[in-house]
């Protein structure tokens, strides 16, 4: 890597959004120089160098395939451009292949002004990767929130990709079509975890889409989630219920303790990665979830989830 | 031997009708060669549109570029149809056009412009392909979604059946299917569920006015089918497709009359199989080809055009498609075929054959019909042909299926049509394209705009009610009246209706099955991997309006196959939209794929648009670039050049990985496209 990570980092702490391809080239890599220079970068985004909190509001959008999430996308990313907002989407690919290939086709779908120097879309694959997300999405989105002001994590599933998306996200939107009762299967049988808002699609569709909601709307109250918003959508013109959605998610991320949530994040996050890249035998090594969590809760409250990580594996060695 | 059991029939049957599919540069230009080429016994018109006209844009569209003239004729407005059509009696006149996205729109505008002549609608005759299940599928010139592209072609059909009732307004295309690697089977099956859609669509428009109407209509569809090389077998299968049609006549909508349960069918023969080595073996290949849509009697097109030798090197000039108008002369008036009646009844085979294609279709269309019909099942049958083209390239790298000259029989004397200067194609002037520009513009300022604005409201108002039972014709022919352009009347729907991509496909497609080649691949790209930190990572995508996607398919799915992350854009793309992608998603290579000859002009504006993002990534071009364009291509920083010709898509991706391994270094840009580019016309 020619530009080194720490130059980098600086630049987007600056709010340099030109910086943010070659940011990701470099997390997403794991040559052993790279990694260094990837670790130097994310020093730079922390929140001990950033002062606070990165600024962006941090939002998992995920559901099941077809659900019309890459439209919901176009309109939110229109929404925001227009009100000034620049916006960074992850977007995550499934597929897993014995190749190791993927095609990542989601970038095809949002429609947005490739003029725009507002908006970046970057696609990855998760492989085999468990979780829904890819290896690098967790430190990509956290340094790209001291850059953007909006950074959307889209991933695949249902019930599967929630858990590590809300270790990650400050808000996690459910995208569901109408007519989709697993959704609401997976909510009551507590497989799923509660979303911050569910979205329904299609709206344009008519009674059915409003049964949706209404079950969605009935579930999550004896569940005792009233407090989660269900908003439904339609893209068809003239869209509908962009604003609603706009509306519940800025509402959601202004009633969050952020510090307390991004912490909390940020050590689950690292708790994660040590799980996925070193197993679960690393985490029985600390004392399982407690052991490894007593040792987070000692380490400094600005570092990002990459330090933390970096923290466990201390502990592991020593 | 008695007169009774004389073979022959008592009256030599008429030949079919004699087309060229033809038309670029201008309007004047089509019509000097529309008028040769009926001079030379040519009996109707085939349109070649150019992708701008086909898409909704004007000549001066910044879409435009690069596209204006080539593939076909640019028509913005009456202005320009009537000179397209001048000293041709429209009344007398059988013409196909090659248009779907925008057909409600043109033929409105051959609709004013038999007007000037004095001819009125109901006299006029010809096609309009009008098929946009097919574009999804297959070829790309699509402009609005499904829903409100259905009730175009639902509405048209509507108001032909009333006001133009000698036109089909309809073709419903199989031809477009084979050219993205469909088997017979599927070829069939999709075909027919496909015209079950249109039906179902203007049943659900029209269907109240009256027990005929359904009749009537059904008997106005008509078909676009391809033929292959294996003749036999392309035979059988349009004898199963006349017995589906006709099933599905009485059965789906109660048509009885033996008339309207004919099925209709024109062609234009197998483009996908024409080779760029050894061109001149194409002409062998139209001439079977042919024989598959004319030896039976009871399966026989009504109107036959021919592709040229040459389509697989370029654009074909006047020269190369007289000879293939007078391949059809030689079959229909020198040999004995229209002697006979049909000379395969009874033939064991041949019903065999036939009874195995039915079966196969009618499963093929339960599975569709099981997604909803063909509009739902749109996906499913993009993902399903990308499958079958890349088992067809499999067959073709593996030497299971030989094709002479390109993985058999490679050796060749130099050819000596190839030696003229341009290579033996048709070159457009590169002028056109301003000079179309300069004057959409000098139209628009010369016109009542008054008048203008008003039909684009009203079209604007009928269209933006779903619910409307108001013809989308009526206003067309309108604004066409009023001297509304081709971009504006696009431009006027797509806000209301709204924009789409279609499917690409890509994402379903199943996994090559992995033989030595492709494992040897993927050791490299994993060897590549270790040393780029990261997988390499591939945009594969098509700038321009060119919508012969197949190629870029196949490249994409097997650049994932051997191991590599794939952005795969599909078509349409701009050359800033392609330099935004390949910097945001950090890409290591760039392949970019065209068919319709805007090469020149677009690869050199891709680079530097990629220069100008900073991209250092190569970037490799394949498609129908003849051979002579290949060193300005290389020079304007391309690093590699792939034509039909490269038909091992295993060998094009070890030249891309052995070119990302090299240079990180050095800057470069490949545009791929191979046999997989696909030699797609039409």
């Amino acid at each position: 890597m020619s530009e080194e990570g720490a130059a980098l980092g600086t630049r987007l702490r600056e709010r340099d959004l030109s910086a943010a391809p070659a940011a990701l080239n470099l997390l997403e890599s794991i040559a052993p120089e790279d990694l260094r220079e990837a670790t130097a970068l994310l020093a730079e985004v922390s929140p001990a160098a950033l002062g606070g909190e990165a600024p962006a509001h941090v939002i998992g959008i995920t559901g099941p395939p077809g659900a019309g999430k890459s439209t919901l996308l176009s309109s939110l990313l229109h929404a925001w451009r227009a009100g000034g907002m620049t916006v960074a989407v992850l977007a995550v690919d499934p597929s897993s292949r014995r190749s190791g290939g993927s095609l990542l086709g989601d970038r095809a779908r949002i429609e947005f002004d490739p003029a725009d120097r507002g908006v970046l879309i970057r696609s990855t694959a998760a492989g085999d990767r468990l979780g829904g997300l890819a290896r690098a999405t967790r430190a990509a989105a956290e340094a790209l929130a001291a850059a953007f002001d909006i950074v959307v994590v889209e991933t695949v599933g249902v019930g599967q990709a929630e858990t590590d998306i809300a270790d990650l996200a400050d808000t996690v939107a459910v995208v569901v079509q109408p007519g989709s009762g697993d959704v609401l299967q997976f909510l009551k049988a507590g497989i799923m975890e509660i979303p911050d808002v569910l979205v329904v699609t299609k709206s344009d569709l008519g009674e059915i889409a409003l049964r949706t909601r209404r079950d969605l709307s009935a579930a999550l109250r004896s569940l005792g989630a009233a407090g989660t918003k269900v908003v439904a959508v339609s893209s068809l013109s003239p869209p509908s219920g962009i604003e609603e959605l706009l509306t519940a998610l800025s509402e959601h991320r202004a009633g969050l303790d952020l510090p307390s949530r991004r912490l909390r994040a940020r050590r689950e996050g690292a708790l994660v990665e040590l799980a996925r890249e070193d197993g679960e035998r690393a985490v029985r090594a600390l004392g399982g979830r407690p052991g490894a969590l007593a040792v987070l809760e000692r380490q400094p409250a600005g570092l990002g989830s990459d330090a933390l990580a970096r923290a466990l594996r201390e502990e592991l060695r020593s | 031997m008695s007169s009774e059991h004389d073979p022959r029939l008592a009256e030599r049957d008429r030949p079919w009708m004699m087309r060229t599919y033809a038309g670029h540069s201008t309007a004047k230009a089509s019509n000097e060669l529309y008028r040769r080429n009926l001079e030379k016994g040519q009996t109707g018109l085939s349109v070649a549109f150019d992708l701008p006209t086909q898409t909704g844009y004007d000549p001066d569209d910044e879409l435009a570029r690069g596209e204006v003239g080539k593939v076909g004729v640019p028509i913005s407005h009456r202005g320009d149809m009537s000179a397209l059509m001048d000293g041709i009696p429209l009344g007398e006149m059988n013409t196909s056009m090659t248009i779907n996205a925008t057909a409600a729109w043109l033929l409105a505008l051959y609709i004013v412009a038999a007007e000037e002549q004095g001819v009125s609608e109901e006299q006029l005759q010809g096609t309009t392909q009008n098929d946009i299940i097919k574009e999804f599928l297959a070829r790309g010139t699509y402009a609005f979604p499904p829903a409100p592209s259905m009730r175009l072609i639902a509405d048209m059909i509507a108001y032909t059946v009333e006001h133009v009732p000698k036109w089909n307004p309809i073709n419903i295309c199989s031809y477009h299917l084979q050219e993205a690697g469909a088997t017979p089977v599927q070829e069939i099956a999709y075909a027919m569920s496909n015209a079950i859609a249109v039906l179902d669509g203007v049943r659900e428009r029209v269907g109240d006015r009256g027990p005929d109407i359904m009749e009537q209509v059904f008997g106005r569809i008509s078909f676009f089918v391809n033929a292959g090389v294996r003749f036999v077998e392309e035979h059988a299968k349009l004898r199963a497709m006349s017995i589906l049609w006709e099933e599905i006549g009485r059965e789906r909508y109660g048509v009885s009359d033996a008339r309207h349960l004919r099925f209709r069918y024109g062609v234009q023969v197998n483009s996908l199989g024409l080779t760029e080595a050894q061109p001149e073996n194409n002409v062998q290949r139209i001439v079977l080809e042919a024989l598959a849509v004319t030896l039976g009697r009871d399966a026989r097109a009504r109107a036959i055009q021919l592709p040229a030798w040459n389509e697989a090197l370029g654009l074909p000039r006047p020269w190369d498609q007289q000879w293939s108008l007078r391949i059809q002369q030689v079959l229909a008036f020198e040999t004995d075929i229209l002697e006979y009646p049909d000379i395969f009844e009874g033939s064991k085979v041949m019903d065999a054959l036939v009874a195995e294609l039915l079966d196969g279709a009618r499963s093929e269309m339960a599975v569709v019909a099981e997604h909803g019909g063909a509009v739902q099942a749109v996906p499913y049958m993009k993902a399903a042909l990308v499958d079958s083209h890349r088992e067809r390239i499999r067959r073709i790298e593996s030497g299971e299926q030989i094709v002479v000259g390109q993985n058999r029989f490679q050796e060749s004397e130099s050819s000596p049509l190839t030696e003229d200067a341009e290579g033996g194609i048709l070159v457009v002037d590169p002028k056109v394209e301003a000079e179309q520009a300069a004057e959409v513009a000098r139209w628009r300022s010369e016109r009542d705009q008054g008048a203008v604005d008003d039909a684009l409201a009203r079209l604007a108002a009928v269209a933006g009610d779903p619910a409307s039972q108001d013809n989308l014709m009526e206003p067309t022919i309108a604004a066409a009246r009023a001297g509304a352009t081709t971009g504006e009347w696009a431009r006027t729907l797509r806000e209301v209706f709204g924009s789409y991509r279609a499917p690409t496909g890509v994402g379903e497609a199943s996994a090559a099955p992995a033989d030595a080649d492709l494992e040897e691949l993927r050791a490299q790209v994993s060897q590549l991997q270790e040393k780029l930190g990261r997988r390499p990572k591939i945009l594969v995508g098509k700038p321009g309006l060119d919508g012969h996607s197949n190629g870029a398919e196949q490249i994409a799915v097997r650049a994932r196959d051997s191991g590599m992350d794939v952005v795969y854009e599909g078509i349409r793309l701009t050359p800033s939209q392609i330099a935004a992608s390949a910097l945001q998603e950090g890409v290591h290579v760039i392949g970019l794929s065209i068919l319709s000859g805007s090469h020149r002009e677009l690869i050199p504006a891709v680079i530097a648009a990629l220069q100008d993002a900073g991209v250092q990534a190569p970037v490799v071009v394949g498609g129908i670039i003849p051979d002579q364009d290949v060193a300005a291509l290389r020079s304007a920083g391309v690093a590699a050049v792939y034509t039909p010709k490269d038909f091992d898509i295993t060998r094009i991706m070890r030249d891309i990985v052995a070119l990302v391994g090299e240079g990180s270094e050095r800057p470069a840009v490949a545009v791929a496209s191979a046999n997989a580019a696909g030699n797609g016309s039409a």
